[in-house]
């Protein structure tokens, strides 16, 4: 089904898009993580997870991308990120006020050194990828069952 | 002096995109005003900025396209259109008039005062333990804003989930 | 100062778009440059001369960064406009499945 000539796009995209989205997946993976030691952080991290989704619906055709993430499961992890990110801000209750930052903080421009902001930044990073991807997959659904209507 | 030149190129983009019977090449325009401001950003030394904001372009320009793509339309001129123009560059003059003197209180360009941030500089590293300060402000000094954001990005997904959907579609095989 | 001023005539040709046009799209994509000349104009705000970009690293002085705290607030306002975008172009694109067009007078003619 892969190579089906007659979904998404010609062969050289094809081949070209299985080469390179688990590079792109893998470097929205590494923004998100090296938030607070590089420039980047949880939102433009987040962005480029969706981007690696979107570029596999746009070359191989709706089919193939939604049996990889499918519209309910993009609802559950949305809200997922955003219940995590809840979650770290009543961590902060235990130290004293709301959102305080309370877990241990090592030397500086090691991975885990930051507190809470590492896990803050992993749950908007989840939350604004799936999000910006249930977007255009609700835009693509609608798409085709327009299409269907008419025929 | 790189600046100026940016931002000439942005306003002949931005009046190209409004400017152009075919929704297509405006689309084209908007992204070239997207990413001429990627490069500003990068400019005035903000790397964070210039990351996330060529991305969200990429984003922007791919929703957009999938829009217009067949659903373009040729327009007709009718009626009002002297009084319409007149009265919308009057707005504008009276605007820009006032904003020329509202601009005249401003501290000059390149030495912001920087009263609220001195604090956060001093003690950011110590304090929150990230040595990107942008992060450590948006994630430790003022996360409430984020949490606000994070709502508002919710927010819009539900609405689209809601626009879009069809009603009492499925059909029974 | 004619920075700024550029800046706000970039703002006042979006807002020549969102009034004066008739196409749907055109408006939105008016609102997208109100957006940008807005994040252009916040950012700076903070730049000063002969600056750092805001990050520290292992070897120099912390004293002459340029201001972080513009940089947070565009940083989420980006992400909110793509947002505020999207949920206008899925009602343009509704709007166009049921009036046929996107000519803002035809969508008050025809009623129900």
């Amino acid at each position: 089904m892969i190579k089906d000539p007659r979904t998404g796009m010609t062969l050289i995209v094809k081949t070209i898009t299985r080469l390179t989205v688990g590079l792109i997946l893998l470097f929205g993976i590494y923004i998100i993580l090296h938030g607070h030691i590089s420039p980047g952080g949880g939102f433009a991290g987040g962005v480029i997870v969706a981007l690696s989704f979107v570029h596999m619906m746009l070359a191989f055709g709706k089919d193939i991308a939604a049996s990889k993430i499918s519209t309910n499961l993009a609802s559950n992890l949305e809200s997922i990120g955003a219940l995590m990110f809840l979650a770290v801000a009543l961590l902060g209750f235990l130290g004293g006020t709301f959102f305080l930052n309370v877990l241990a903080k090592g030397t500086p421009f090691t991975l885990f050194s930051s507190g809470t902001i590492i896990f803050s930044n992993i749950s908007i990073g989840i939350k604004v990828g799936v999000g910006l991807f249930a977007i255009f997959l609700a835009l693509v659904i609608l798409e085709k069952s327009k299409q269907e209507d008419n025929s | 002096m790189e600046l100026y030149i940016l931002l000439i190129f942005m306003i002949v983009a931005a009046v190209a995109a409004i400017e152009v019977k075919d929704l297509l090449s405006s689309v084209i325009a908007v992204g070239a005003v997207g990413f001429a401001l990627c490069l500003a950003f990068l400019i005035l030394k903000a790397p964070d900025l210039a990351i996330t904001q060529l991305v969200v372009e990429i984003l922007c320009l791919i929703i957009l396209i999938r829009a217009t793509i067949k659903r373009d339309l040729p327009l007709a001129i009718e009626g009002r259109w002297v009084f319409n123009t007149i009265s919308t560059l009057v707005f504008m003059a009276v605007f820009l008039l006032f904003a020329y003197f509202t601009l005249k209180e401003l501290p000059p360009f390149g030495e912001p005062i920087m009263a609220v941030v001195k604090k956060y500089l001093a003690e950011g590293v110590a304090r929150t333990g990230a040595v990107n300060i942008v992060t450590a402000v948006i994630l430790d000094f003022r996360a409430y804003d984020t949490l606000g954001e994070a709502t508002i990005l919710f927010t819009s997904v539900i609405g689209i989930m809601a626009v879009l959907r069809r009603p009492g579609r499925k059909q029974i095989k | 100062m004619g920075l700024y001023f550029l800046c706000l005539a970039l703002f006042c040709v979006g807002l020549y778009g969102v009034l004066r046009k008739r196409n749907l799209v055109k408006i939105i994509i008016g609102l997208a440059i109100i957006e940008y000349a807005m994040n252009l104009f916040f950012v700076l705000l903070g730049y000063r001369f002969h600056g750092r970009a805001p990050i520290d690293a292992q070897d120099q002085a912390i004293l002459n960064m340029v201001d972080p705290l513009p940089q947070a607030l565009v940083l989420t306002s980006i992400v909110i406009g793509l947002g505020v975008t999207a949920l206008l172009i899925s009602i343009a694109i509704r709007i166009y499945e049921k009036y046929g067009t996107f000519d803002i007078t035809k969508i008050r003619k025809l009623r129900g």
